[in-house]
């Protein structure tokens, strides 16, 4: 009998191709941005549009943040995120008009502080509506994802007829504090200051949310859930009580995004939250159900890829992101940043 | 002979329609390692489903430590003082050792001599603590499974199959932790294939059969009758 070969194996190191997996979609976002420059003549129109894409990708992202996690964490799919996003529009513009006499006077801290009122304001209402939602409207129909879409979307519809009752039928029209009008110059582009402001918000609410899901015990807690809720609860922890943290944060983040979008767009309807749920459910699903960071890429691939293609080719704009959504699930269909399902 | 920590009566689990647990009697005497033997598909994880809520009895009480835990929520089950290690091992693969462990630690931050003591039980929990539990292996992750539910003291710890599909030098390590656990006077209820295991572990033994309990009595009593294993288990010793 001959002796067994030796014991050789070979450790090849992984290929270029995949240690960078991981990063990949990060380096998607790098990738759009250096696709739009070299295909957008003007440096300057660049930059302008990678600003606007960038800011039109936080709102979205603070928009579609809470949506992600509700879904991942209790599997319960909530056509009705979008009220929260009107709601928080006209609180926070009604707060706004309130306070005209601080957002009117040329003065920066009397601006933010009125801005900040706003989002206050729109935030406490939209997490108090969030409460009542889930108790009423979602607890009946957990597990049942049929139902969750039938009465989720009646709830929105209506909250919809309750903003017309309460604020009318007609749209309002809005201006940004007056420090936040207009633009800066900047390498020859214009980057309008509303928009850097709203970069700004976007990225300290995801650098937050980001923290609390990695830092804190309740983030640990949520990121398990997600996983494998069963498991969550057979450690002791009533993950019921913390989907409900987690939906009332998420209504409330749904709420700061409409004050941002309405005053991005400079006008509110009753529908506005509605009509920005496309954009929003492209971003989770691209992004991976239960990943707060695939949404935030995701929301900024959105964002940016609307925004150079509406200036290169106006039409194909309508169709990029849905375009975006079926190139990305061809390459991953879980999305992004798929987040393990034990269940 | 003190009261028992647990004790099942009349217990009926139906999972859809099916009618998987039948009137299961049980009892866990404290301190001890009791053994649910059986074939696969007779019930022994519904019963332990049962026990830390997952699944909900329909018929019958589960009490515990004097307690009637048959209707409390799993998170009020578990922190009454039940430790469960679910079948599949229920790791959360995103999160690292570490932070599995934190998570584990329900009553606050982990007490540092015993995660010191669990670092000699389970070695490779501390070569490993900062990285992704899913990277884990098998071995390793049942480790972190078990090591996740000592981490604090319980009263009565559920494990499932602790030595599925591991290799002999773990399902050693996996023994010795299960001993030291008893050592310290926790009760331990315990399902288990392999018949060398649980003859070396287990103090008394139930054996189920078609979702009732169609033996109870000591373990020793099980491994000298090689006939009793035959007919309640379709095993005998010279099958291992």
């Amino acid at each position: 009998m001959s002796a067994a070969p030796k014991h050789a194996p070979t450790m090849a190191q992984m290929s270029l191709a995949e240690r960078l997996a991981p990063y990949a979609p990060i380096l998607l976002v790098i990738g759009l941005v250096i696709a739009g420059f070299l295909a957008i003549p003007a440096t300057s129109s660049w930059l302008t549009l990678t600003v606007s894409g960038l800011a039109m990708g936080m709102m979205i992202f603070i928009m579609a943040s809470g949506l992600t996690l509700v879904f991942g964490l209790m599997d319960v799919i909530n056509f009705g995120h979008g009220a929260f996003v009107s709601v928080g529009a006209f609180v926070g513009v009604s707060f706004l008009l309130l306070l005209e006499h601080m957002t009117g006077a040329p003065n920066l801290l009397w601006n933010l502080t009125a801005l900040m009122v706003a989002i206050v304001g729109a935030m406490a209402a939209t997490g108090l509506m969030g409460y009542a939602f889930e108790r009423v409207i979602v607890k009946p129909v957990y597990g049942h994802h049929l139902k969750q879409i039938l009465v989720t979307m009646g709830g929105l519809i209506v909250v919809e007829q309750l903003i017309i009752v309460l604020w009318g039928p007609e749209e309002i029209y809005i201006t940004r504090p007056e420090s936040l009008k207009g633009a800066i110059t900047f390498a020859g582009a214009a980057l309008e200051k509303y928009r850097l402001v709203a970069v700004a918000i976007g990225l300290v609410v995801f650098l937050t949310m980001r923290y609390t899901l990695r830092r804190t015990k309740i983030g640990l807690i949520v990121r398990a859930g997600v996983e494998n809720g069963e498991m969550v609860q057979a450690l002791g922890y009533n993950l019921r009580m913390v989907f409900i943290g987690v939906f009332v944060a998420g209504s409330a983040l749904a709420g700061l995004g409409g004050v941002l979008w309405g005053l991005y767009q400079e006008v509110i309807t009753a529908h506005m939250g509605n009509q920005t749920m496309i954009l929003v459910f492209i971003v989770v699903i691209i992004g991976g159900l239960g990943s707060v960071e695939g949404c935030f890429i995701g929301a900024l691939m959105v964002g940016l890829l609307q925004n150079y293609v509406a200036f290169l080719e106006p039409k194909a704009a309508l169709i990029s992101n849905i375009a975006l959504m079926v190139a990305i699930l061809m390459w991953r269909p879980m999305g992004m940043i798929p987040v393990v399902k034990a269940k | 002979m003190s009261d028992p920590i647990l004790k099942l009566e009349g217990v009926f689990t139906n999972i859809a329609q099916y009618h998987i647990l039948q009137g299961v009697e049980l009892t866990v005497p404290r301190g001890e390692v009791t053994m649910l033997l059986g074939r696969n598909g007779v019930g022994k994880t519904t019963t332990l489903r049962t026990i830390i809520g997952h699944w909900r009895a329909h018929q019958g009480s589960v009490m515990f430590d004097g307690q009637d835990i048959t209707k409390l929520p799993t998170p009020a089950i578990a922190r009454a003082g039940i430790g469960f290690v679910p079948e599949d091992m229920g790791i959360f693969a995103d999160l690292t050792v570490e932070e599995n462990m934190i998570l584990a630690a329900m009553s606050g931050a982990i007490d540092d001599s015993r995660l010191q003591w669990l670092f000699t039980v389970f070695p490779a929990l501390e070569t490993f603590w900062k990285k992704d539990a899913g990277t884990l292996s098998g071995g390793q992750k049942q480790m972190l499974s078990i090591a996740r539910a000592m981490i604090e003291e319980r009263a009565l710890y559920l494990i499932d199959e602790p030595t599925k599909g591991l290799a002999p030098a773990i399902i050693t390590t996996m023994a010795r932790a299960i001993k030291e656990l008893k050592q310290q006077g926790a009760s331990i209820l315990l399902v288990e294939q392999n018949f060398a295991v649980a003859k070396a572990l287990g103090d008394s033994a139930n054996v189920m059969d078609d979702g009732r309990m169609a033996w109870s009595g000591q373990m020793s009593e099980l491994t000298q009758n090689a006939e009793l294993q035959e007919r309640l288990m379709g095993l005998s010793m010279e099958a291992h």
